[in-house]
């Protein structure tokens, strides 16, 4: 074997199909629930619905025993059934967890806990005790039978029924989306403005939770449950750490859904190998691609976390990291002028030395930083071993008198002991830019001494 | 034979056998259950508060992968030692834990809140755990009957030595909360205040995290991890309609928690078939439902009897206020409110209210002792009928005066909008509103209808009704 593409066949194809269908059309409604902190309905609703199939699936072998049904009525039905049948458990739970939160004045999450629960117990009860009548096997719902999507087509197209169900079921969402976008927007971000512009933001809502029923139901039958739970959250929250607007996180999260169903069957093909190599067992057996999947979206979900350009953590350690090297050459170039100031009469500088014992960082850092300040001129080597250029002279002047400033400003205005002045102004100069440093010497009649006795340098017009 | 023929069938013997524990399965499972029961009931009482009904959720499926993996590691060290049920449970618990640290470091994403990242967390680790099953199902080795039991639970079958695992796990969780329960008290009810004064807030989650944790993975062999989470959520919502202080509460959540435990052994004890996690999780659903109807402190039941007690009193008033407006142009003669009848269509012409809506109202009034029937459809107000309208219609009158006069609200308007407000007028504004209005008659004292036709000799004075 080389890699799962070799013994790809039409089979993967139908399979990643439908996979790709049911994981776009869970995406949309999947985002708004996100949006209105909701995720764990999907949770719910996948589990409530399991009564509503066990019943539905009693009822028609309760009408075939009874002769109003012939075996190939069953067939025929058997599917719609089903579908009403789960869909009509879904909405009751979304309607119940409502209405306990209403009239129980609980807390959103303990409702959908009690009722989803409830449920679900329900549900495995009736599969139990009915385990004669019907075989249904509870581990089906869960996994879903993604790999026999093949079996049950439609007439003599060829075409897989579950690829005709989650296809119409996206179908639905993209046109309900874009009918009811602006509506849908508006309740989900301003709830209190919707309700004052007329817009019935309890009917979507309800109507939100019956259309994510309907496709946690409809996607259900071929992928299971906890895929379903996936990609009801997974890519629009991988979506939403890529992006900031409404519609390109809808965008994303659907392509998002396609690429993990690619990548979940690729996977399943690809990790038994991978297992087998750890464990040293010799069987080719299979992974379950609804599981496989659940975890492709998890890593994608990790990826964007770690890469996102705007809200990663890649991002993120890069800002503060960049951050802390400024404030690090800042306070270099501090240090530098208050020594000019205090011995102006000696020969200027310092070494690296002393100046990593001064500012306590360690020597790659400081190193760091003189390199960077050395090659924006600001300092050079000499005197002692290296001091300020003139540029950097004029930079140094300008953090000083920030630093200064502040200071005279926080001991006019506040209540501070003098020796936190220092602490309290070394972490503000950084911040603060030439406006600010006129509106505070405005504020403080241009003071030409801090607080300390030291001179506050003057103004210089082109600080940075 | 269906499960409920054989509940009826089933002789006195059989019951009293199930019921005085004489069978040592069902006194072992009685047990760890009851005691699983208690200890979830409290533990969940704590997340509850602290509004993290649902970890036990998501620590319960991210325990799948870690009983998968231990699995597979056990079966590899040396094969047929797979189903070695501690270090299965060793692998729950790691994994579990694994799966809440990475749910709380996920937290720390501004634009991820913390509905997301439980569910991300939950559908990835048991995706993981999913695929690690399906994968065991297939070796020829691994008979995954062993493992799917966590996951839909195996009550029935529990061992001794389950049980001394849940007990001493049962044990130590109520034993902690009982020592820390006023920190864990502090904790649920503000936190920010604890986290001021010095308390290790942080190691306090941590702790009670622990033992939500230790409880899904001890528990999960009788439930299953689909339903454990039943366990702590159904118990403390329930108790919560009863009681509104801290320890009451979490004692109360126990004692549900055991009783739907021991409820729903000792139902599936006696109808086969009732698998016993479900019918636990069931019987805790009906003591909740129970609690959220009829509880004492929140309960919807006494609720809605207190609208429909308002509801009933607003409506006889109306009735009775209609009843004066019609006996009105009759009160020159000294009797005429007792004494004059009242036709039930001159009600109906007031508009108020349709035939169907009016008849068990006047039967109500009947019933009250405010109306008594003449004839057929003829009514006459009783002695306590005749205070009560006088006093309706006074309350109506007064009020809408008052929004004229003060409030700017125009004539039409005005008895609408007193109609909203009149009931609700308690004795000291009624007294305000009449010095305001200065009608310093006495107290049963109609103001005439400011909408009536101008007549001077009603609205010169008030119309003065002997008492």
């Amino acid at each position: 074997m080389n890699g799962p593409w070799s013994d790809w066949g039409l089979i993967d194809t139908w399979i990643v199909i439908t996979a790709a269908l049911a994981a776009m059309a869970c995406a949309l409604p999947g985002t708004f629930l996100l949006l209105r902190r909701e995720s764990l309905m999907g949770d719910a609703l996948s589990h409530a619905t399991l009564p509503g199939i066990v019943l539905a699936f009693l009822a028609l072998h309760a009408l075939e025993d009874a002769g109003w049904l012939s075996a190939s009525g069953f067939a025929a039905w058997r599917h719609p059934a089903l579908f009403v049948g789960a869909a009509i458990t879904g909405v009751l739970c979304g309607v119940l967890t409502e209405k306990l939160q209403r009239w129980g004045r609980m807390e959103p999450s303990a409702a959908l806990g009690v009722v989803y629960t409830s449920f679900f117990a329900l549900g495995l009860l009736l599969v139990r005790t009915s385990a004669d009548q019907a075989h249904i096997d509870p581990g089906c719902v869960l996994y879903g039978n993604l790999e026999m999507v093949i079996t049950d087509t439609i007439g003599r197209t060829g075409i897989p029924r579950a690829v005709a169900v989650n296809a119409a079921m996206l179908a639905i969402n993209a046109v309900l989306l874009i009918v009811f976008y602006k509506e849908l927007q508006l309740c989900t971000f301003d709830r209190d403005l919707a309700r004052s512009l007329g817009i019935p933001a309890d009917r979507i809502h309800l109507a939100l939770i019956a259309i994510t029923g309907a496709t946690v139901v409809a996607a259900f039958d071929s992928v299971g449950s906890i895929l379903v739970i996936a990609m009801l959250v997974a890519p629009p929250a991988t979506a939403i750490l890529l992006s900031d607007r409404l519609q390109s996180v809808l965008i994303g999260a659907v392509v998002v859904a396609a690429v993990t169903a690619l990548g979940g069957h690729l996977a399943a093909l690809a990790v038994p190998a991978v297992i087998e190599g750890v464990f040293r067992t010799t069987t080719t057996s299979s992974v379950s691609t609804a599981g496989m999947m659940a975890v492709v979206s998890g890593t994608l979900f990790l990826a964007a976390w770690c890469f996102s350009p705007r809200h990663g953590l890649l991002r993120q350690w890069y800002d503060r990291a960049h951050l802390r090297q400024r404030i690090l050459s800042e306070d270099v170039l501090g240090v530098l002028y208050r020594l000019e100031e205090l011995r102006p009469d000696v020969t200027p500088g310092a070494d690296r030395a002393s100046l990593a014992a001064t500012l306590s960082v360690a020597p790659w850092r400081l190193w760091r930083a003189l390199s960077r300040l050395t090659k924006r001129g600001w300092i050079e080597p000499g005197g002692q071993g290296v001091m300020l250029t003139d540029v950097g002279r004029t930079i140094a002047r300008g953090l000083v008198r920030s630093h200064r400033l502040w200071e005279s400003y926080l001991a006019k205005h506040f209540i501070v002991p003098d020796q936190r002045l220092h602490q309290l102004a070394e972490a503000a100069e950084h911040f603060v830019g030439p406006q600010v440093q006129q509106a505070l010497a405005e504020e403080l009649e241009q003071p030409l001494h801090d607080p300390h006795g030291s001179k506050i340098p003057p103004a210089d017009h082109n600080t940075r | 034979m269906s499960p409920f023929e054989s509940l009826s069938l089933l002789a006195v013997t059989e019951w009293a056998r199930v019921f005085l524990l004489r069978d040592y399965n069902t006194r072992i499972v009685l047990c760890g259950t009851v005691l699983l029961g208690i200890a979830g009931g409290v533990i969940g009482a704590l997340m509850l508060l602290r509004k993290r009904a649902l970890v036990a959720d998501v620590a319960s499926h991210a325990a799948l992968p870690g009983i998968g993996a231990a699995y597979l590691l056990m079966e590899s060290y040396r094969p047929d030692s797979g189903r070695w049920v501690p270090g299965l449970l060793l692998g729950a618990t790691i994994s579990a834990a694994l799966g809440l640290l990475f749910a709380q470091g996920m937290g720390r994403i501004r634009r991820i809140k913390e509905d997301a990242a439980l569910a991300i967390t939950l559908s990835l680790f048991f995706g993981v755990g999913i695929a690690l099953l399906t994968w065991i199902q297939a070796l020829p080795t691994g008979h995954a009957a062993g493992l799917s039991e966590f996951l839909f639970g195996k009550a029935a079958a529990l061992l001794a030595r389950d049980i001394t695992s849940i007990a001493v796990a049962g044990g130590i969780a109520v034993g902690v909360v009982v020592l820390l329960r006023k920190e864990f008290c502090l904790l649920c009810f503000d936190s920010e205040y604890a986290l001021a004064s010095g308390w290790p807030v942080h190691g306090l989650d941590v702790l009670l995290t622990a033992l939500v944790i230790m409880m899904t993975v001890v528990g999960m062999q009788s439930v299953g991890l689909l339903l454990i989470v039943a366990l702590m959520v159904l118990p403390p919502t329930a108790a919560r309609f009863w009681t509104d202080r801290f320890e009451p509460l979490l004692w109360l959540s126990g004692t549900i928690g055991g009783a739907s435990a021991a409820g729903g052994v000792i139902l599936s004890a006696l109808v086969p078939k009732f698998a016993a996690g479900a019918v636990i999780v069931l019987s805790g659903s009906l003591l909740f439902a129970l609690s959220f109807l009829f509880g004492t402190r929140r309960g919807v039941w006494w609720r809605y009897r207190g609208t429909a007690a308002t509801q009933r009193q607003i409506a006889l008033d109306d009735l009775l206020r209609a009843c004066y407006e019609i006996l009105e142009p009759y009160l020159h003669s000294p009797d005429a409110l007792t004494e004059h009848p009242i036709a039930q269509s001159e009600l109906l012409q007031k508009g108020r209210w349709s035939l169907a809506r009016l008849q068990p109202l006047l039967r109500l009034a009947e019933r009250s002792d405010l109306l008594r029937r003449d004839f057929q459809d003829r009514w006459r107000l009783t002695a306590t009928g005749r205070r009560a309208a006088i006093q309706a219609a006074r309350n109506h009158r007064l009020w809408e005066l008052y929004l004229i006069h003060y409030a700017d609200i125009p004539l039409v308007g005005a008895d609408r909008s007193a109609d909203a407000f009149e009931h609700s007028l308690r004795p000291e504004i009624l007294e305000q509103l009449e010095t305001m209005l200065e009608t310093q008659s006495p107290r049963l004292t109609v103001p005439s209808n400011p909408h009536a036709p101008h007549d001077p000799k009603l609205s010169a004075t008030a119309t003065e009704v002997r008492p």
